[in-house]
């Protein structure tokens, strides 16, 4: 039987060279041990084991073209760019579905010291850290991840040095755009040398929402002693747009590191997110916010692994699901043996707000030590309906009362952006959602008002 | 640090560590002439066993269908538990005490045995009426009071009389809510299974007394298989208590259970297990493997199923007592304490699948794992789409005695519409030293201090027991946490 992987692989003995050549060196040494990993498996089916409602075996099935050629494309940015955050300046980046480009005001926003570029350009200038740490920590176990280290040509490498708080946040808009149904494949390497500080803004768009899109991202993010990093990835794309993205943390001593996943539209995803702890005091957050509605499917995985002692690690992932929504949720803590003094708390809140929504949730701990307070919730319901009286026999509408509800059980995970003029924009963003207006700023992007995209 | 201080914590360390020295007290055996067939399994010794029993062709039809289906199957190995490849060829199927042709009387060994056990076959012993079934290897030895429930129209026998004494009723019901393709385990049972209790509760009749059946292995590498079936009628009430223990023996032996109950309209069933197999010794040699399927299913509206289990035995146990919640207004229950030691292994917890509206279940678990024990809770609840208004709360905490130990917890949700609610919450943590600080200010050795919060922290499972198993069971709990104060 043929599975969807082989197209893939049968891409990559036709076509390797052609990869290769337009790949940088870093990259290509991986690619025999992924196509090593691929050899007999299969892309994980629905039922299996964290995959109770994600068949990606059926999301890469159809034939997705793969940018061997490195075509270029003129994308319409200012039409595209609809994440201003307002009162936020930022180091704005771009991919071009797989291809790197920076904006023109970048430069002048980065610090001294402070490395954003392509892979390409890294294998230049700084080839020792691709050499040092690319691959590390991706697990080409998964069928996905190893596809991706197969396939991908370019990335995107972030290098912060010991030290550097790097004062704006990096910001990296995707957008999809093509002709014919296209796999962008996409890496992300961020080092954090000790005690290095930034944040980082990702958005997903998509334009030609017609056309069908696979999004495969992998991201790897090494957070060395006392190193704190904020990633927060915003995807509004199409419903037509499928994402598959693994993100894997490695945290050593007094590192912090938070990751948040915001789904406000999009057609399937994926997320994964692998944070190994292995410096004691460290501190992971991670944070999932989703709104669903149509036939969105949204899907987050995640695995931390308290591998020592003394170490605090929180999750909390919402959901709102509405039409025929999908959402599920499976996470798991691990506490291995000898890790005393461990904190870790993992929660899951969804409202299933119409008959045909489904929600899957699977939260595990699987703990190997006494001295520890672990704990996981997961709560599916519907609004309170007492709440809902209390705001009608006050005169307010019941859409509206609706709304203010459902904007009051996401703020919580908003309040956990550690970026002021970002949790804003969410809480603009979520309610004009809620609303069921797209929360893109058409006329802004129309008008050339963002002074940010000026030519990229 | 002060020095005392130190030696003291060390202490307490020790006794809470040590927490699981008593020796197993059911670990005789007893010599009574058994009767055992062949080791190894095949078609013939299905029909060996279906021969020995004197069953009917229909059942002998229904074990070669589920043995054949049993060939078509790899051993499952997705629990969280070690399970070595069992070699089922190397286990006889089929053992019994044999019975003295010429007297109606039960063989006086067999019941010093279950004297000895506390467990009354004579009527005029009873401590507090309670009908028991009791069931030594693959029979069922004796019942109790069956004539006093006869005049209700309850039928409390073993199975093999029920096939023989009611076959419409067994083939009625008999696979309608395990069916044998349902896993591995379930189609090996129903191929091989010995004796078990049948119940029948008539429309209307609220059953006196508790029912229980008494589960017993002694022969030497045999495995036991039972089946149990219990159906409650509309409107009907019964609460039935299953206790087991088995001999203390080097070898791994393996005891697998089907038990399916039906619950009618308005009936209510309470299911209420004790169960003390040999855990092996302190470096996990030995013991019994548990490995048991057992569901039940609220058919009726407005019907009510109630698991309640204490498991502080076997080496490995392997069991979900899970509730089909069919009618609309039916209500499932599960309340577990789970306690492993040594090297003890347990991956329990249940499944509560609402189909019904306006369905209802609870779920309590508390895992306590001392020792190098493993220790897991699995469980799902799943709503229909169509099953609106449901309602789930599960809640399972999980102590850890000691640093060597684990405890895990893998729920599975899936909620299918937009009126249900489920929450669930779990939590593990260690004994809380402060408690036993102020126990041991007061005069209260660490040991019984941690007796003390252990019955306390299970306090919630064991109010749900019948009042003599509520006795045994908090005795079991604090006889297993016992260790060597010096």
């Amino acid at each position: 039987m043929t599975t969807s992987l082989q197209q893939y692989i049968d891409l990559y003995n036709q076509y390797g060279e052609a990869i290769r050549s337009h790949a940088p060196a870093a990259m290509n040494a991986l690619r025999d041990d992924a196509l090593a990993a691929l050899e007999g498996v299969g892309l994980p089916k629905k039922g299996q084991e964290d995959y109770e409602a994600t068949d990606l075996e059926a999301v890469f099935a159809p034939d997705y073209g793969v940018n061997i050629n490195r075509v270029p494309f003129a994308p319409d940015a200012a039409a595209s760019f609809r994440c201003d955050v307002p009162n936020m300046s930022t180091c704005l980046y771009f991919f071009f579905n797989d291809i790197f480009a920076e904006s023109r005001t970048a430069a002048r926003n980065t610090q001294p010291g402070l490395v954003i570029e392509s892979f390409a350009d890294a294998q230049k200038n700084h080839p020792e850290v691709l050499q040092q740490y690319l691959g590390t920590l991706a697990d080409t176990k998964k069928p996905e991840v190893a596809l991706n280290t197969l396939l991908a040509q370019d990335g995107m490498l972030i290098y912060v040095p010991k030290g550097m708080v790097v004062e704006k946040p990096i910001q990296l808009v995707n957008i999809f755009k093509a002709a014919a149904p296209v796999m962008a494949l996409r890496r992300i390497l961020v080092v954090l040398e000790e005690d290095a500080q930034a944040k980082m803004l990702v958005c997903d768009h998509t334009q030609d929402t017609e056309q069908q899109y696979l999004s495969s991202q992998v991201i790897e993010i090494v957070a060395n002693r006392g190193a704190m990093f904020d990633y927060y990835d915003l995807e509004e794309s199409s419903e037509n747009t499928h994402r598959v993205s693994s993100i894997f943390v490695s945290q050593e001593e007094g590192s912090n590191v938070l990751v948040d996943g915001i789904t406000l539209l999009n057609g399937f995803t994926r997320n994964d997110y692998y944070v190994e702890i292995n410096g004691e005091h460290a501190e992971t957050h991670l944070l999932g916010m989703t709104v669903a509605s149509a036939h969105q499917h949204v899907d987050n995985h995640t695995y931390i692994s308290h591998n020592v002692a003394r170490c605090e690690s929180n999750e909390m992932f919402k959901y709102v699901l509405g039409d025929h929504a999908v959402g599920a949720f499976a996470g798991k803590v691990l506490v291995k043996e000898n890790c005393p003094r461990t904190v870790a708390y993992q929660g899951n809140r969804n409202i299933v707000a119409s008959p045909e929504a489904k929600m899957y949730s699977k939260p595990h701990l699987e703990i190997y030590t006494d001295d520890v307070k672990c704990s996981h919730g997961s709560a599916t319901g519907q609004l309170n309906e007492e709440a809902l009286f209390y705001m009608r026999s006050r005169g307010i509408s019941e859409t509206e009362a609706r709304q203010l509800l459902m904007q009051a059980f996401m703020s919580d995970v908003i309040d956990a952006v550690r970026l002021p003029a970002l949790k804003d924009r969410l809480h603009h963003l979520v309610e004009k959602r809620f609303r069921g207006q797209l929360a893109m700023c058409a006329e802004c992007g129309a008008a050339n008002c963002n002074s940010k995209i000026e030519n990229v | 640090m002060n020095p005392i201080q130190g030696n003291k914590k060390d202490e307490d360390k020790k006794i809470i560590s040590e927490a699981a020295g008593e020796e197993y007290k059911y670990g005789f055996v007893t010599d009574v002439d058994t009767a055992v067939i062949p080791k190894g399994l095949n078609e013939d010794v299905v029909r060996q066993i279906s021969a020995l029993k004197g069953e009917p062709e229909w059942l002998l039809e229904f074990r070669l269908k589920a043995f054949r289906y049993w060939l078509t199957l790899p051993q499952p190995k997705w629990g969280h538990v070690n399970i070595p490849d069992i070699d089922f060829q190397d286990i006889s199927y089929y053992a019994a005490p044999r019975k003295r042709t010429e007297q109606k009387e039960i063989d006086p060994e067999v019941k010093k045995t279950f004297d000895k056990l506390g467990i009354p076959l004579e009527e005029q012993m009873r401590l507090s009426g309670m009908a028991v079934d009791a069931i030594m290897d693959s029979v069922s030895v004796h019942t109790t009071y069956r004539e006093k429930l006869a005049e209700l129209g309850v039928i409390f026998c073993s199975i093999s009389e029920a096939v023989k004494d009611y076959p419409d009723l067994v083939k009625k019901y008999m696979g309608s809510v395990v069916p044998y393709t349902d896993n591995f385990y379930a189609a090996l049972k129903s191929a091989v299974f010995s004796d078990g209790s049948f119940v029948y509760i008539p429309k209307g009749v609220r059953c006196p007394m508790e029912l229980s059946s008494y589960f017993r292995i002694n022969a030497a590498q045999t495995g036991q298989f039972e089946r149990t079936l219990i159906v409650a009628d509309d409107e009907s009430y019964v609460s039935y208590l299953e206790g087991c223990t088995a001999p203390q023996r080097d070898e791994n032996q393996l005891h697998a259970a089907i038990v399916e109950i039906i619950v009618e309209e308005r009936a209510e069933v309470k299911y209420s297990t004790v169960q003390n197999w040999y855990p092996g010794d302190k470096d996990g040699r030995g013991g019994i493997y548990n490995l048991v399927t057992k569901r039940g299913i609220c058919r009726g509206d407005h019907s009510k199923l109630s698991w309640t289990q204490v498991e502080t035995g076997s080496a490995i146990t392997w069991k979900y007592p899970s509730c089909i919640l069919a009618g609309d207004y039916s209500v499932g229950e599960f309340y577990s304490v789970a306690l492993t030691r040594n090297r003890q292994e347990a991956d329990t917890g249940t499944k509560m699948i609402h189909l019904g509206k306006n369905s209802r279940s609870t779920i309590v678990s508390k895992g306590i794992s001392a020792g190098n024990s493993q220790n897991s809770y699995r469980g799902m609840v799943k709503i229909a789409p169509k099953a609106t208004n449901c309602r789930n709360y599960t809640q399972c905490d999980s102590l850890l005695l000691t640093a060597t130990s684990g405890a895990h917890t893998f729920p599975v949700i899936e909620v299918g519409n937009d009126s249900s609610v489920v929450e669930h919450e779990a939590t593990t943590s260690k004994i809380n030293e402060e408690q036993i600080f102020y126990c041991n200010q007061r005069g209260i050795s660490t040991e019984d201090a941690v007796g003390l919060i252990v019955n306390g922290y299970a306090k919630e499972v064991m109010a749900k027991l019948p009042m003599e198993f509520a006795v045994e069971a908090q005795k079991l709990l604090s006889i297993s946490l016992e260790g060597s104060v010096g």
